[in-house]
């Protein structure tokens, strides 16, 4: 099946809830209303003309910039049946975005949504294990949201050291990795 | 009991942690913990240009480099509409192989090593390290490359590069392959201690995205050379090598190593075609087609390549104002490779633990990036 026709089964099935559809793009998408997205992923799989049983990628996006700011997820879903692809996505509020999961349908999505999750700080309803996965489990933050700014301290470790630092550290004081007695500044309880 | 397995274990390929809980030598539950190689590859790719990334990548799966930055060229080549000449592109088929094969013999080498087998190690290392001598001789570096650039390749290849691929391909044939497969595949012990474990059956390898050798051991003959070529991968004559479960149930460790045992095979069969193909052909720039400035227009595209370790894809989306990607994201094979790791590692005995992370090839240079 080609876009199109895609994005007509789909549209069929789930009405106002397909919210827009790109046909001009280099791989057509078609953006899902957020509170549906497990059911059109359950559709999407079980469906014999759809059959997209494999989830090629999970990823979330950022937009700061555009009218009103939202945060995108995007799934890559391919059918290995009908060796047909097709793009989903979803736009969010950039503040508290929240989806449901998607890892009752593909498996898969447990880590990629974890990354997303780590990385964007995207909560998704339902997840069976939602912890971070790449960054240490006390990182205050996400940082590929693009408002992100690099954090001073972590653990009482200088992130940025500046030549600055290294001549006070030649002259006695103590800087970086040490005892730590004191609090560091921007170390506080992870949401 | 609670066992933690790494991140400092020799036999884990690389800093992974794996939290057992376990009733005496059976393990119940297996939690892997990665993120210790984490080296921010995304955030570094928005501060950087589109050429900029390429060394990124290769730092990625660091066994397979040229592979890496294959799939990031196509996917800027894809969102730019560069058609590389039929020149390069069996330049870069040519790489890609050698590369494969290099990376099997890791990958095949350090399995045995693993679960007890040092010599086949020591032997498959020896003839990488042959390969490692082409790409030096190519462009100068012997693990992380940047070779492919965005519309061609760095470096033309040397004078009697095609020659010397093929004295390669002659010892490969006659020595390294029967020895490695008479050494370690058809090794009684070898195949009485992998043959019946880590079982993972079609539907669960698919529905965890599994790709690669570790698909195809499982019995789907899914190869995106063959499904959907690219670099005219159509032309080549080669098979897809599948599990066949000869020694236990299909989908084993021992399948999956089979299965890149044999792919080498099959990799030596493409560079034959391809050296004789480069010797007859017409020599053209290979900066021919690398644009001045990289600047995609506004779009996205996501794009996948087959990498030694499975399907690597790679989602660019441009802005098209800026110079930087706006976003990449990586889907690594061995990743999602991992994340099947606590399925099949229920019920298994301790000591199988091992062999399962050797079969399923897992770099975590590419997990974490």
């Amino acid at each position: 099946m080609d876009a199109p026709s895609i994005h007509g089964r789909l549209k069929d099935r789930f009405g106002e809830k397909i919210v827009a559809f790109q046909a001009e793009a280099l791989q057509p998408w078609a953006v899902v209303a957020p509170d549906v997205i497990a059911e059109v992923a359950v559709f999407a799989k079980s469906d014999a003309a759809l059959a997209f049983d494999n989830l090629l990628c999970l990823s979330a996006v950022d937009y700061p910039k555009e009218d009103p700011p939202r945060m995108e997820v995007v799934y890559h879903l391919f059918s290995y049946e009908h060796r047909h692809k097709f793009v989903l996505k979803v736009h969010l509020p950039r503040e508290g975005a929240h989806v449901p999961t998607v890892e009752g349908t593909w498996a898969v999505a447990n880590w990629h949504e974890r990354e997303a999750y780590d990385l964007f700080g995207i909560v998704f309803d339902g997840h069976s294990d939602l912890r971070r996965i790449l960054l240490p489990d006390d990182w205050v933050g996400h940082p590929l949201r693009k408002d992100w700014v690099d954090p001073d301290f972590y653990n009482g470790m200088h992130v940025k050291p500046t030549p600055q630092m290294a001549e006070r550290a030649m002259a006695g004081e103590k800087i970086g990795v040490g005892p730590f007695d004191f609090t560091p500044p921007n170390r506080h309880v992870d949401e | 009991m609670i066992l933690n397995m790494g991140p400092q274990h020799p036999s884990t390929h690389g800093v992974l942690r794996i939290e057992l809980r376990t009733d005496g030598e059976v393990v119940r539950a297996a939690r892997p913990h990665i993120g210790y190689l984490h080296r921010c590859f995304e955030k570094h790719a928005e501060s950087v240009d589109y050429p900029g990334v390429i060394p990124y990548t290769d730092r990625m799966d660091y066994v397979a480099s040229m592979g890496n930055s294959l799939g990031y060229a196509l996917a800027v080549e894809k969102l730019m509409g560069i058609e590389v000449s039929p020149y390069v592109q069996t330049i870069r088929v040519i790489m890609a192989e050698l590369q494969r094969i290099a990376s099997h013999c890791i990958a095949v080498g350090t399995y045995g090593m693993d679960i007890g087998a040092f010599t086949p190690f020591l032997h498959l290392l020896r003839d990488r390290e042959k390969i490692l001598d082409l790409f030096e001789w190519t462009c100068g570096a012997r693990l992380l490359y940047n070779y492919n650039w965005v519309g061609g390749v760095s470096h033309d290849v040397p004078d009697g590069f095609v020659k010397a691929v093929r004295q390669f391909l002659r010892e490969f044939d006659a020595i390294t392959y029967p020895e490695m497969i008479d050494l370690l595949i058809k090794n009684k012990i070898f195949i009485k201690r992998t043959a019946g474990i880590g079982v993972c059956s079609p539907e669960l390898a698919v529905s965890y995205d599994l790709t690669g050798p570790n698909l195809r051991g499982s019995g789907p003959p899914r190869d995106l050379r063959r499904d959907e070529p690219y670099l005219g991968y159509e032309n080549y004559e080669f098979d897809v090598v599948v599990g066949e479960g000869k020694f236990g149930p299909r989908g084993s460790c021992f399948d999956r190593n089979w299965v890149r045992a044999l792919e080498m095979k099959e990799s030596a069969k493409i560079l034959h075609q391809a050296v004789d193909r480069l010797e007859k052909m017409e020599h053209t720039d290979v900066h021919e087609k690398v644009p001045k400035r990289v600047k995609p227009a506004k779009g996205e595209v996501y794009a996948r390549s087959e990498a030694p370790r499975g399907q690597l894809g790679y989602y660019i989306v441009a802005d098209g104002t800026g110079i930087n990607p706006y976003r990449v994201k990586v889907k690594s094979p061995c990743f999602t490779a991992m994340s099947i790791f606590h399925v099949l590692a229920n019920g298994m005995y301790i000591a199988d633990i091992i062999a399962l992370i050797g079969s399923l090839d897992v770099v975590l240079g590419e997990i974490d990036r």
